[in-house]
């Protein structure tokens, strides 16, 4: 399977923690995706941490407005029952855990649930924008990303080695290949991809597993 | 003094050394003409406040590639290849603040607040050195707030009393920049009268504004243009 399609399915995999009336910010890359799988019928309502609540689909060409980007800079749209605000009241929201749920990407993931995805010491520091503030104060925080790096090391760690975005604050992991809980007893694996084995999840992964009532992964469409 | 309606004379006098901030998120909402303005009056060694740094060709990439920068304070510089290459050189110096915390010390700058505790970052480096206080079993961090000299704002719509309305998303670090600095500089899209913008639309009320003045164009450059074909 090609990583473009992992990464789909990941999003999809998301998709299915959405529940009605959910807050919900998207960070950039496999999370954006995941907007393309929200449940029909369902209310989400999307944050941009830019300032808006009710991001809509991209417009059409004729419709980009440079006065309306998320917090990606791309062009989008608004929906009925959006608002706008500014930075301040944004993370407001984001600090004062009004945000149900935050999708973002990983670099490395602890086993008590500490987040690693802003910065690789020796590259050149681009900043963390608003990942620290979305993991410390978000209801529930879902880390998408590949199980490992494309070298094939593990990025579920006992303790990360990169600096961190937040400590103890990831309660799901969703990879191409497992879904992982954050407990206060460790890490839980829950679902397995239908194309790989609990085996072959624990050998990819750094950090010790709790094997749950494991059952296969499915998936949003 | 009263508000006035010409910048020219206000950022020419800017010192060498000023710290100025400058709202705007990628390119949406930022302060182009007053940028242009800066630019010509050349001033150098300036710390500029801003969420980014503009793009190698446009924004506050302008005054960086004009050597006028000697700081940036923000929190995403990811989009401006030429201040990375000064900054692996040693000749920018960059301080790197999460966002949210960014928008509160400036409020806090704003609002008259020696600073406040928050939980972003606690247990990373950006909490290094700093007091933090366990407050109902949560770990905060303390934050100070974050002043300038100036601030560089941009608005849809200004009146001759300095008040201002934002259009969707180009308020992001507008209003909250308007507040924060000694002499606050709003450059609007439409200039009208007192009584232009109804009051309950007020986002910033002009007794923050010691400038405003109709900027003479606006490119308002679209950073990453997104877009669907119409059947999708």
């Amino acid at each position: 399977m090609k990583s473009g399609s992992k990464k789909e399915r990941i999003a999809q995999r998301i998709a299915r923690e959405l529940r009605d009336g959910f807050y919900v910010n998207l960070g950039i890359g496999i999370p954006t995706m995941v907007a393309d799988y929200i449940p029909d019928g369902m209310d989400i309502t999307l944050h941009s941490e830019n300032g808006m609540l009710g991001i809509g689909p991209y417009p059409t060409e004729g419709a980009m407005n440079p006065d309306l980007i998320n917090a990606g800079k791309e062009t989008i749209s608004e929906t009925p029952g959006s608002s706008y605000f500014g930075s301040d009241l944004s993370f407001a929201m984001v600090r004062g855990g009004h945000i149900d749920l935050s999708i973002l990407g990983g670099m490395q993931v602890s086993e008590t649930g500490d987040l690693a995805n802003w910065m690789v010491p020796g590259a050149v520091v681009k900043g963390m924008g608003g990942a620290m503030d979305l993991v410390a104060g978000s209801r529930r925080v879902v880390v998408a990303m590949m199980h490992t790096s494309k070298d094939g090391s593990p990025k579920i760690l006992p303790e990360c080695t990169l600096p961190l975005t937040g400590v103890g604050v990831v309660t799901m992991i969703v990879t191409d290949l497992a879904v992982i809980e954050v407990t206060k007893a460790g890490l839980l694996l829950t679902e397995v991809a239908p194309d790989t084995t609990v085996d072959e999840v624990r050998e990819k992964t750094g950090a010790s597993l709790r094997i749950g009532d494991v059952r296969e992964m499915r998936f949003a469409s | 003094m009263g508000i006035q309606y010409d910048p020219a004379a206000m950022i020419a006098g800017i010192p060498d050394g000023a710290r100025i901030m400058m709202g705007g998120f990628g390119m949406c909402g930022i302060p182009e003409n007053s940028i242009a303005l800066l630019l010509e009056s050349g001033q150098k060694n300036l710390t500029i406040v801003s969420n980014n740094a503009g793009v190698d060709t446009f924004g506050i990439g302008l005054l960086i590639n004009n050597g006028q920068v000697r700081k940036m304070i923000s929190t995403y510089i990811g989009e401006n290849t030429v201040l990375e290459k000064l900054l692996i050189e040693g000749r920018i110096e960059v301080d790197l603040v999460p966002q949210g915390t960014f928008a509160e010390r400036i409020r806090a700058a704003g609002a008259g607040l020696g600073g406040f505790f928050t939980p972003t970052g606690v247990g990373t480096v950006v909490a290094d050195g700093k007091e933090t206080r366990e407050l109902n079993g949560k770990t905060y961090v303390f934050e100070e707030p974050l002043h300038a000299d100036y601030a560089f704002v941009k608005a849809s719509v200004g009146d001759r009393k300095g008040n201002l309305f934002y259009r969707k998303t180009t308020q992001n670090f507008n209003a909250v920049m308007a507040m924060a600095a000694k002499k606050t500089i709003a450059e609007v899209e439409q200039l009208v009268d007192a009584g232009g913008i109804e009051p309950e639309s007020v986002h910033t009320p002009g007794l923050f504004v010691d400038v405003v003045y109709q900027g003479a164009n606006f490119e308002k450059r679209i950073e990453k243009r997104t877009y669907r074909t119409a059947d999708r």
